[in-house]
């Protein structure tokens, strides 16, 4: 019987320890973001890793490349000076959010609209880029916008605020939420639904590689994607903006543009270059 | 937690109902299936106990998830339409139908061989022993796994969610994107699946006992 | 065609394969510990010690009849409210040994009540500790009998790490979600390869299982 005891006692400790370690973690509010940051010189960006032109792993040298990316790194320049490292997590529509507010990641830049509902649990930096909800159908279907989707299936991705959109503008469209854009198409591609629906850069994205399938009906709403960032960090959300200013003014942000949306069919650059 | 439940009060009922509607109908067709594949496994014909084995190790050894996308993305694109929930309660099927199966056979081989022999003696034929002799004691012998099976049947179901089935977990994930509260909405998901799966647990523990 | 052949390019291959990799690294690690936990845990809920092992077997009753999908969320999801903050493989890891512990202590568990029980009475009038009978007497033969089960479970495991995936864990399954998010013509070419993978990986560890089975038969 001796040695259950001991086996007791080390899990109860065990345990007991745990519990410890809970409260002696600061909770996030009374953490300062951009102190921790400049301490370790690093920012810890939580990105998309399968969606192209965007955040999208590079299968040669595993490394996160898109426009998010390189603007995320651009900011971190600014933000920590030219030594500072960015650190990529990758995230989904839905852990994102999760993630931010557990202190995972410091900052979010993965096509996420301002929205006021997620300003209810997460502040939002200054629009860094203006998308807006587009639908993509097979050539020649009937539906030509998206007034057409009422009584219609619709795929798009779990957590996006795509759905929401739809459910608002074409109340009696069937909404399909697949776990990511790529298999939104390809349900689409087999007859799951009659027509896709998320933001026109993704879309754009996708119809890269699917030239019997376009985007219809232009933009439908105007989708500002922010960078997310903790409540109560102000300090850090004053520097990013900065951040991002800067990377405006000295041209860094439309190179990134032309480099990675200069030649995509069915996107018009020029209405997101800054000035 | 108890404002998550009534606020989204229909979206859980409706995913509980899925999840439990799912569960049913892919029981019902993997014990059929299973034992038919188990059947094929002990039959005297070696080309049916081939083809038995490749059925069940090639169902054995793939994810639920590789199974039920593939069921989802491709049959759709070739043969013919079918929804997130069609295409999940399908490959739930053929995935639970694999170990039903082995599980069947398991059953059949512990009854004793000599009473196959006897009735064939007897002048019945290979499925008429089948029928009568040996599967009835070989089912009574198996209903603590198959029970255990059931379990794991309801727990997989959450597969349908990557599929847009409209299951429990399908709901979930739309009400904690929407909530942001995460961890809550998925604790009340969680309790809605320990409702099914808790007694049936219980019970074939219970079973178990009476029966040893 | 074209789009089969563009998939299976070597690079997408090789990144695949070491997605195949962390998938096993997973699986291998959670393994080991859940076998240490649920080998401790089994003997808990065995051993009969008043409440305690009632809360522990509750306990193990309760997750044993959760979906793993859950468990994957709480943990990645919930524990940073306790002040802990996993990356994604450590959480995996975490989830996986959390849930294959409580299973793995119910087949220890059943594993010794299959043990003749005259073999722990003849041992403790021997004179023997239960520790000691345990130890010596008991556990070796239980082990034995449970290899099928233990080998069964763990090929459920390496099946089972394809849904971290879902919080992006970057085993098999989700380096497949980047393959083809570079053309998504390469999605069902990419479900395929990665089915013909689990299943030489898992079909070959059920041989092994069988092999050593007879053996010991």
């Amino acid at each position: 019987m001796k040695k259950f005891k001991y086996v007791t006692l080390l899990i109860t400790s065990l345990l007991l320890v745990l519990t410890l370690a809970g409260c002696g973690s600061q909770p996030l509010s009374s953490q300062n973001v951009l102190e921790n940051d400049k301490q370790t010189n690093t920012i810890t960006w939580g990105v998309k890793a399968d969606q192209k032109l965007i955040g999208l792993i590079d299968v040669k040298d595993g490394q996160e490349k898109g426009f998010e990316i390189d603007l995320a790194k651009a900011i971190t320049k600014k933000v920590l000076g030219k030594n500072g490292k960015a650190k990529f997590v990758t995230v989904t529509s839905q852990s994102r959010i999760p993630l931010l507010k557990n202190g995972n990641i410091d900052a979010i830049i993965a096509t996420m609209s301002i929205l006021p509902d997620r300003k209810k649990v997460i502040d939002f930096s200054d629009s860094y880029f203006s998308a807006g909800q587009s639908i993509l159908v097979k050539k020649g279907s009937s539906i030509k916008s998206v007034k057409d989707l009422n009584g219609k299936t619709v795929t798009s991705a779990v957590g996006s605020n795509s759905v929401e959109n739809i459910q608002k503008i074409a109340p009696k469209a069937r909404v399909l939420q697949l776990p990511d854009f790529a298999q939104a198409l390809t349900a689409l591609k087999s007859g799951q639904g009659e027509a896709m629906t998320t933001d026109n850069v993704i879309l754009a994205g996708l119809a890269v590689e699917n030239p019997g399938y376009k985007l219809v009906g232009g933009t439908f709403t105007t989708e500002p994607y922010g960078i997310g960032i903790n409540k109560g960090q102000g300090d850090f959300k004053k520097a990013i903006n900065k951040g991002l200013k800067e990377v405006i003014a000295d041209g860094t942000y439309n190179k990134l543009i032309m480099k990675w949306f200069g030649n995509v069919p069915g996107f018009n650059y020029k209405e997101v270059l800054r000035k | 937690m108890i404002k998550l439940l009534v606020d989204n009060w229909s979206a859980f009922i409706s995913g509980f109902g899925w999840t439990v509607l799912s569960s049913i109908v892919a029981l019902f067709f993997s014990l059929i299936i299973g034992s038919l594949f188990a059947i094929l496994e002990v039959m005297p014909s070696k080309t049916a106990r081939v083809i038995g084995n490749i059925y069940v190790e090639i169902f054995r050894n793939i994810p639920l998830l590789v199974i039920t996308m593939f069921f989802y993305l491709v049959i759709p694109l070739y043969v013919v339409k079918i929804n997130g929930f069609t295409a999940g309660t399908i490959g739930l099927t053929i995935y639970t139908s694999a170990f039903i199966a082995e599980t069947v056979r398991s059953g059949i081989n512990s009854v004793d061989i000599g009473q196959m022999e006897a009735s064939r003696a007897q002048g019945m034929t290979f499925w008429q022993a089948m029928r009568y002799i040996v599967l009835p004691q070989a089912f009574k012998l198996v209903i603590p796994p198959l029970g255990n099976q059931f379990i794991n049947l309801v727990k997989n179901s959450s597969v349908l969610a990557f599929v847009a089935g409209f299951d429990l977990m399908y709901q979930g994930n739309a009400i904690a994107s929407t909530t942001f509260e995460t961890v809550n909405t998925y604790i009340v998901v969680g309790v809605f699946y320990l409702v099914i799966t808790l007694p049936i647990s219980y019970y074939m523990q219970h079973l178990e006992r009476k029966l040893a | 065609m074209q789009n089969w052949i563009d998939a299976y390019s070597w690079i997408n291959i090789r990144f695949l394969l070491q997605g195949l990799g962390i998938t096993i690294f997973i699986s291998v690690i959670s393994v080991v510990l859940s076998f240490i936990f649920g080998s401790i845990l089994g003997i808990i809920r065995y051993a009969k010690i008043p409440y305690f092992s009632r809360i522990v077997g509750f306990i193990i009753d309760v997750v044993r009849n959760l979906p793993l999908l859950l468990i994957i969320f709480f943990t990645y999801f919930g524990l940073p409210a306790f002040g802990f903050k996993p990356d994604t493989i450590p959480a995996a890891i975490l989830a996986m040994t959390f849930f294959e512990s409580m299973m793995i202590a119910e087949i220890i568990r059943s594993g010794i009540l299959a043990v003749d029980i005259g073999q722990m009475e003849a041992a403790r009038a021997q004179g023997m500790k239960l520790g000691q009978a345990m130890w010596h007497v008991i556990l070796p033969q239980a082990y034995k009998k449970m290899i099928p089960a233990l080998v069964s479970q763990f090929i459920s495991l390496i099946k089972d790490t394809s849904l971290a995936t879902i919080i992006v864990v970057p085993e098999l399954m989700q380096h497949g979600q980047v393959v083809y998010g570079q053309n998504p013509n390469y999605i069902i070419p990419v479900f395929v390869i990665m089915a013909v993978m689990y299943f030489v990986v898992c079909y070959a560890l059920s041989l092994l299982s069988r092999y050593i089975d007879h053996r010991m038969a």
